[in-house]
């Protein structure tokens, strides 16, 4: 019981990660279809992938951070 | 069908991973040395936090540390100075350094001075200090000297390709020349179609420097024996309050109007509206400071992490997995360094071109 809490953050980061995945998932397949569709625009649509990408991970690395804080900070 | 050429490298690079889990059967006998458990948290805080001596490789005394100047400022006693190989590679809190009278030991790299007559720092159930207190800490530590080391490759970088500038008025080559693309790059990619054509110059230098900072800095980070250094929330806190400083002092009346008293809203919900967008102006630079923070710290912790197993597991096979696993994560870090730097320099330039916009009025 007294590694509960870690259990828990890892259960937290992990759910984190499943947000991240769906969400870049989506991502790259709209900047799939949307080059499939034009491919003369490819380099426009992969940057602004990335940079949505990095958002999307940005979101789900606070859940990671949120984690590390419960792992990290508890009373010993 | 594979080439035949390219089928022989495979194979012989599958038997050669083969081998490897044979080589740990051939482990010395592990009771005759010091039973010292490894414990992989240890180790990853000590690798991705800072510390007051440069810590490359080895143990205790036998280490190849680089000392570094631990400067402290105490009410009682002014400024003290004295190097981190004072403390004799101790983390513990029981090695004690007496300068001036005062007693200081470096307990898990927080250097406290100890009250009268006390040995070691001593800690009540909430880990408050019970026997101590801590005197401002302005040491150089190791993030410190590795952001001294980014800044003099900056100056020397740029410097260098101004002063080509000055001399020549043809396009640089070589370094210059890569150089140049970059801040191009920034000018045109970031600063001109956020902050717009006729404010962009003003920013330019704050963010060119920020680009270059991050992205030098994550680069370096991922050298061995390297610091963490935009790992370190403290550093990614400052870089965000100049964000937050530059949208607070170049906001102009348009801007302070729509987030305090916006117009064309029914009068009772203003209010409300004034709270929400005051937090959102804070929780921007705030949500960038998170992103450089945990992507950075992430990717360290997981490199640590997988190269860590292979001394949890104590088996020599699993580096044959946790090598190649680490070396694809370091390839990947290295987009992420690049990607972390442009992301943080668009979205400071465009929160600050949302600060400068001029509005048509209706």
């Amino acid at each position: 019981m007294e590694y509960l809490h870690i259990g828990l953050a890892a259960l937290g980061a992990g759910l984190a990660v499943v947000g991240a995945a769906i969400g870049v998932g989506k991502i790259g397949g709209s900047a799939m279809d949307a080059i499939a569709r034009q491919p003369e625009a490819s380099g426009k649509i992969q940057t602004a992938m990335i940079i949505a990408a990095a958002l999307v991970e940005g979101v789900a690395l606070f859940g990671v951070v949120a984690a590390l804080l419960g792992v990290l900070t508890t009373p010993a | 069908m594979i080439a035949h050429k390219s089928l022989k490298i495979i194979v012989t690079f599958t038997l050669a991973l083969a081998l490897l889990p044979f080589n740990a059967f051939a482990k010395a006998d592990p009771e005759a040395e010091e039973s010292k458990e490894f414990n992989p948290t240890d180790m990853i805080m000590h690798h991705i936090g800072d510390s007051h001596g440069w810590h490359f490789f080895g143990e205790g005394d036998s280490s190849f540390t680089l000392p570094l100047p631990v400067i402290l400022f105490t009410e009682e006693g002014g400024f003290v100075t004295f190097m981190s190989s004072e403390f004799h590679h101790d983390t513990e809190g029981h090695h004690v350094v007496e300068k001036d009278g005062m007693r200081f030991v470096n307990y898990h790299e927080d250097i406290y001075k100890l009250g009268a007559g006390a040995e070691t720092v001593e800690f009540d159930e909430e880990h408050n200090v019970l026997n101590a207190s801590k005197p401002w800490d302005f040491s150089i530590t190791k993030n410190v000297a590795a952001m001294f080391l980014t800044v003099i490759l900056m100056l020397i970088f740029f410097f260098g390709l101004a002063g080509h500038h000055k001399k020549n008025k043809k396009a640089p080559a070589g370094f210059n020349n890569i150089l140049e693309t970059l801040v191009l790059f920034v000018r045109d990619e970031i600063a001109r179609p956020q902050i717009g054509d006729k404010k962009y110059m003003k920013f330019m230098p704050f963010l060119l420097t920020v680009f270059f900072f991050i992205w030098i800095t994550n680069l370096l980070g991922l050298l061995p024996g390297a610091a963490n250094v935009t790992g370190n929330i403290a550093v990614t806190v400052s870089l965000g309050l100049f964000t937050l400083a530059l949208i607070l002092i170049n906001g102009n009346k348009d801007f302070w109007q729509h987030t305090l008293w916006m117009p064309g809203i029914p009068t009772f919900v203003k209010p409300i509206l004034a709270v929400v967008e005051v937090l959102g102006l804070i929780i921007k630079p705030v949500a960038l400071m998170i992103r450089l923070f945990a992507n950075i710290t992430a990717g360290h912790i997981i490199i640590l992490s997988l190269i860590g197993l292979i001394f949890i597991l104590e088996s020599a096979g699993v580096a044959g997995i946790s090598v190649p696993f680490a070396l694809f994560i370091t390839i990947l870090e290295l987009l992420v360094a690049f990607l972390q730097a442009f992301i943080f320099t668009m979205l400071s330039a465009l929160f600050i071109g949302m600060a400068v916009a001029e509005h048509e009025h209706h």
